[in-house]
């Protein structure tokens, strides 16, 4: 019988049931509402800022952030990831290093990127960029490896070699491990923007982390759950806006769909 | 019979020159090839055959110039062979596509490195080769909407296309219906005399071999060593069907089957 019903269905009922239990619990005053606001208060700040520009001027920020932070890793790291590939000694010790880098969570850059730049754009950018960087550098190099050797041995006897081996061949290849270790970048660049945002206050812009700190010096609890709710759509949206359908076409194109 | 695969040098198109290739693998190390001289004539049609495992793949990956000998010499022409080259294409036993390309694209790959093209001759030349190996109407067909019989045939299309001096196929054929390899052998000979190719062919298929080749080299295993060579003196085209090619064929099959199996 249930499969008979659109999939929908249920998660909205599980959804409906969850938050108007929240709502009623709230209300009946058995907690804090100060410290655990109700999805509608919630829902209230959330139209509240939208209207006076104060969400979508935080995010605008955030999204340059993160998209400047992330185009810049993703830069470094598909050069760097292809010349460790290349490149044995590179390989020994750029990517052993990599590895090591990609294991550190990127908060850990905040407090050398606030000695270096000072509580500037650069300091978060530079976490930004870190959290990025290892996590591209590894995937482009995995998967440079792990271009079939057939593809190299084919195009090396109809005379391509050098640039034009890399261009149309290792590239394409490799597109699809590539393309994963830049959502995978994308993810760390978030993460490590919302980190940066919320240990530095940066002067030069206000931005979702930065927001969310706010809520929290404020004690504006329904701020802090909004921006939090905000984050966790915005990082979705990246995925199924950007990243799905181009890994879907992809994966279809290349007849790699299960 | 031996000496019949020396020839001068002036008309030899490669040569091979005690030519020995090991490989260490997972179980120690195995000698693919050992001590091959061979010449193979410029416009010359030879045919490789025997057992699994005999080296017919690996022979070809160092005519190609993709693995290098451990001991004795290649020479294209009066050039040592070292790395490989558009002289020296290679069609792979395995389907090598590239599965980020369409069909026309594929076959295009190749002529799209010969500088001397304009993009129209190109174009009409793949044209020309998918019709020949009758799959003009797959053009826009990625390699995995394919068969694998379909796939051999653009991979066919691909390494005739750009025309190459050396044409080195390791088993074309093996995944072709009869018809398909009937009309398909005919072809590759119209080709061959048309274009005076030089072309090595590897293949299990001993009547393929004798149909095809001026010359049938047969290889024996472990390690893989030149048995014997045959001539074939048939005026071509040939069919699949002609007595004396039938004939020459249970010959080679006879020499293949003497071997003693260590
Ligand atoms: N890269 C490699 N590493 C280790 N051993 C190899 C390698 N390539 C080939 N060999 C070995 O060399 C021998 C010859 O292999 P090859 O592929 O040339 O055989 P073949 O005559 O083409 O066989 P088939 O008819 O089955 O295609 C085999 O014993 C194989 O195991
Ligand atoms: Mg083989």
């Amino acid at each position: 019988m249930a499969s008979k019903l659109p999939r929908p269905v249920i998660p909205t009922l599980v959804a409906i049931l969850l938050l108007g239990g929240w709502e009623w619990y709230v209300r009946s005053g058995r907690v804090s509402e100060v410290l655990f606001p109700a999805p509608s208060h919630v829902l209230q700040w959330f139209w509240d800022s939208l209207l006076s520009g104060e969400l979508l001027a935080a995010t605008w920020v955030t999204m340059r952030r993160l998209i400047i932070g992330f185009a810049i890793g993703a830069a470094l790291g598909v050069p760097l990831g292809a010349l460790c590939a290349r490149v044995r000694w590179v390989r020994d010790t750029l990517g052993v290093l990599a590895l090591g880098l990609q294991t550190l969570p990127s908060v850990c850059w905040v407090p050398l990127a606030l000695l270096w730049f000072g509580i500037r754009e650069e300091a978060v950018l530079f976490v930004v960029v870190m959290g990025t960087l290892w996590a591209v550098v590894l995937a482009v190099q995995e998967s440079v490896l792990n271009v079939p050797p057939l593809y190299l041995r084919a195009a090396q006897t109809m005379g391509s070699n050098g640039w034009h081996l890399w261009s149309r061949v290792i590239f394409p290849a490799a597109l699809p491990g590539v393309l994963s270790g830049m959502k995978q970048g994308w993810a760390f660049a978030w993460r490590s923007l919302m980190a940066a945002e919320i240990f530095v206050v940066i002067v030069t812009g206000f931005g979702l982390g930065s927001l969310l700190n706010a809520g929290r010096e404020l004690l504006r609890m329904d701020q802090v759950m909004g921006v939090m709710a905000v984050v966790m759509i915005v990082g979705l949206l990246a995925d199924l806006i950007f990243f799905s359908p181009i890994e879907t076409w992809l994966r279809r194109s290349r007849g790699l769909e299960r | 019979m031996g000496n019949r695969s020396e020839t001068s040098p002036a008309t030899a198109a490669l040569t091979l020159r005690n030519v020995t290739k090991r490989f260490d693998g997972a179980s120690g190390q195995v000698t693919a090839l050992e001590d091959i001289t061979l010449d193979v004539r410029e416009g010359e049609f030879l045919a490789i055959v025997g057992p699994s495992g005999c080296g017919k793949s690996t022979l070809l990956s160092l005519l190609a110039g993709l693995e290098q000998t451990n001991e004795g010499t290649i020479n294209l022409g009066d050039q040592p062979v070292e790395a490989p080259g558009r002289d020296r294409l290679v069609m792979f036993q395995q389907d090598a596509l590239f599965p980020w390309l369409n069909v026309l694209e594929n076959v295009l790959f190749g002529l799209r490195l010969k500088p001397d093209l304009t993009e129209a001759e190109r174009l009409e030349s793949a044209r020309y080769y998918l019709n020949l190996v009758g799959l003009g109407n797959k053009e826009k067909a990625r390699p995995h909407e394919l068969s694998g019989g379909m796939r051999q045939r653009v991979a066919l299309a691909r390494s005739l296309a750009p025309n190459p001096r050396v044409l080195l196929m390791d088993e074309p054929f093996s995944a072709l219906d009869a018809l398909t390899r009937e009309q398909l052998y005919g072809d590759i000979q119209e080709i061959f005399t048309k274009r005076k190719k030089t072309i090595v062919l590897v293949t299990h298929n001993i009547r393929e071999a004798v149909c095809l080749g001026d010359r049938v080299v047969l290889f024996s295993p472990n390690p893989g060593r030149v048995q014997q060579v045959f001539d074939v003196d048939l005026p071509r085209p040939r069919r699949l069907n002609d007595p004396s090619l039938a004939n020459l064929a249970a010959e080679v099959t006879a020499a293949l089957t003497s071997h003693p199996a260590k």
